[in-house]
């Protein structure tokens, strides 16, 4: 399969690989898939006091397109507000990197693990009283 | 940059002394093998015969025991369910095994589907299928046992000398496809008590679309029914007006495989064993896939653990291999082969089959030993499992999110 030349880009030079603390409480985690299926998406968020996200780190174990996803997704992740990390689609994903239609579950990875790594961190937020210990305003948030 | 093609085992460069051999069969001497009245038929004929002595050499066959064919497909057809339907007064009971060509299981889950019974026999961590369950599998019913010789993902070789003498013993007939041991490895049909035996071109520097089938003509007399019918070609088991110029394709091929038979499988296998050493010698959890030492001369299946498989062939996209990934497959699902070894899908995600062949140089080798380490490096540097693993972390045990 020949793949797009951003996808190359990406996997050639990633953006944000490495690896924040996951026990901080200004650090959310996100871990999707497994290994026997072939990918393993991490993405990690860490926001500041006014919860604008500082910075975005990933690990990908996956094909190409998997780690351009979300290479791509850690770039957009930057200097978002931590609920306007939600709005990231995995449409605009597939758009971006022009990922062939057997390719849309890597953008979909993507997505979902940034969705894990925001509910991850609004947990952490939560208990610790910096957001409002309530259900409704996550959900509205990820709508 | 022309690439490095290390992807023997699905096919092989032409070697130019075929090709050689076969163009004067296309604009001079392009008769029919068949016609009989003229001088064009006789030495197309002449041809023909040629080919099917240099291929039965090969075996230890006699010449009258080849029949040429489109290919291995063709022929582990006509072999499956030629016997099949020759013997279905006899018994209705097929048995194969698991890492089986799917040019072997699916006529014999066509077999299936028309009320023969099949036993596909499980297989070891290494590929190999065990002689007392095979035994044990074997029933009055049984009419054929299909086991290869030399598996095409992971080069292991079955016992089939021991597969043919049980089969002798309890009078079942043996057929093996030997597509990836034909000419790389000895062969010897009494030795080795096969009935059937498929070889393709292709896999040895031959054309593609040409194969052969032997079919054993005496101790026992083995017959099989047409898969194709018209014309009564090839001992009436395979009608069409004979490929001339790829047969003698085939022809040429093995006999260059025959006159090398004491050097080459050395040099491919001192290649494939400088390839497995170097990438070892520079990484990490690395795995061979198959067999230590019963497997294939060119065949190398490794393993690199925590990265997947078509990712890595993106990072040496001048190199041609394959991967038992599930990305690089049609279905998406990862190689049933190494499934079938219970090594884990993981493992099958993270492999990938190098396999070599005359043509390819030390240089090559050593090129693509650092092409490889780096992609690997490259990607385990961005790989979670690597850093969970590192960190001591026993990913089986882990609870993954399943997507």
């Amino acid at each position: 399969m020949a793949y797009s030349d951003k996808v190359v880009e990406h996997y050639e030079r990633p953006r944000n690989v490495g690896t924040l603390d996951k026990n901080s409480d200004r650090v959310g985690t996100g871990i999707v898939g497994a290994p026997e299926c072939g990918d393993v998406m991490r993405i990690q968020i860490e926001v500041d006091e006014d919860l604008n996200i500082v910075d975005a780190k990933f690990k990908t174990f996956g094909c190409g397109s998997a780690i351009a996803s979300s290479s791509l997704a850690t770039e957009w992740l930057k200097g978002r507000k931590l609920d306007e990390a939600l709005e990231i689609k995995n449409t605009e994903i597939v758009k971006e990197l022009a990922l062939p239609p057997v390719k849309i579950h890597c953008s979909v990875l993507a997505e979902d693990s940034i969705r894990a790594a925001v509910a991850d961190l609004k947990q952490k937020l939560r208990k610790n009283g910096v957001l409002p210990a309530d259900e409704n305003e996550v959900a509205a948030a990820s709508n | 940059m022309r690439s490095i093609y290390l992807d023997n085992n699905a096919t092989t460069r032409v070697d130019p002394a075929v090709l050689d051999a076969m163009l004067p069969f296309f604009c001079e001497k392009f008769g029919n093998a068949a016609s009989r009245s003229h001088h064009y038929g006789w030495e197309a004929e002449e041809a023909v015969e040629a080919a099917r002595g240099q291929v039965a050499r090969v075996i230890g066959a006699d010449s009258k025991e080849i029949i040429f064919t489109s290919g291995a497909t063709e022929g582990n057809n006509i072999a499956i369910k030629g016997i099949a339907a020759m013997y279905a007064e006899k018994g209705k009971h097929v048995i194969t095994q698991v890492t089986e060509h799917k040019a072997v299981i699916d006529p014999c889950k066509y077999l299936e589907q028309h009320g023969y019974r099949v036993t596909i026999m499980p297989v070891d961590k290494y590929g190999l299928v065990d002689l007392n369950e095979l035994s044990d599998a074997m029933t009055d019913d049984t009419i054929l046992v299909s086991i290869m010789h030399g598996n095409n993902e992971i080069g292991t070789l079955q016992p089939v000398a021991e597969i043919g003498r049980l089969c002798k013993q309890r009078g079942v007939i043996f057929h093996t496809d030997c597509c990836q041991t034909f000419g790389k490895v000895p062969i010897d049909v009494e030795a080795m008590g096969i009935d059937l035996l498929t070889c393709s071109a292709h896999k040895i520097h031959g054309p593609k679309g040409v194969g052969a089938l032997y079919v054993r003509r005496k101790k026992p007399r083995v017959r099989c029914e047409a898969v194709i019918h018209g014309g009564g070609h090839e001992r009436g088991m395979r009608s069409g007006t004979l490929n001339v110029p790829g047969i003698v394709g085939l022809g040429k091929a093995a006999e260059i495989c025959w006159e090398h038979r004491d050097t080459e499988p050395k040099q491919l296998m001192a290649l494939r064993d400088r390839l497995r050493s170097g990438l070892e010698s520079r990484l990490d959890e690395v795995y061979l896939n198959g067999h230590p030492t019963q497997r294939t001369p060119n065949n190398l299946n490794l393993s690199f653990a925590y990265v997947e498989g078509e990712s890595m062939m993106m990072g040496f996209n001048d190199i041609a291999v394959s991967s038992g990934s599930a990305c690089t497959s049609a279905s998406l699902e990862p190689s049933y082969v190494l499934k079938a070894l219970g090594v884990g899908d993981e493992l099958a995600h993270s492999s990938i089959r190098f396999s070599v062949s005359r043509f390819n140089t030390i240089e090559e080798i050593d090129y693509t030993i650092e092409r490889v380490a780096r992609a690997v490096n490259h990607l385990r540097g961005m790989s979670p499992l690597y850093e969970m693993a590192k960190d001591g972390v026993d990913l089986s045990k882990v609870e993954w999110a399943h997507h």
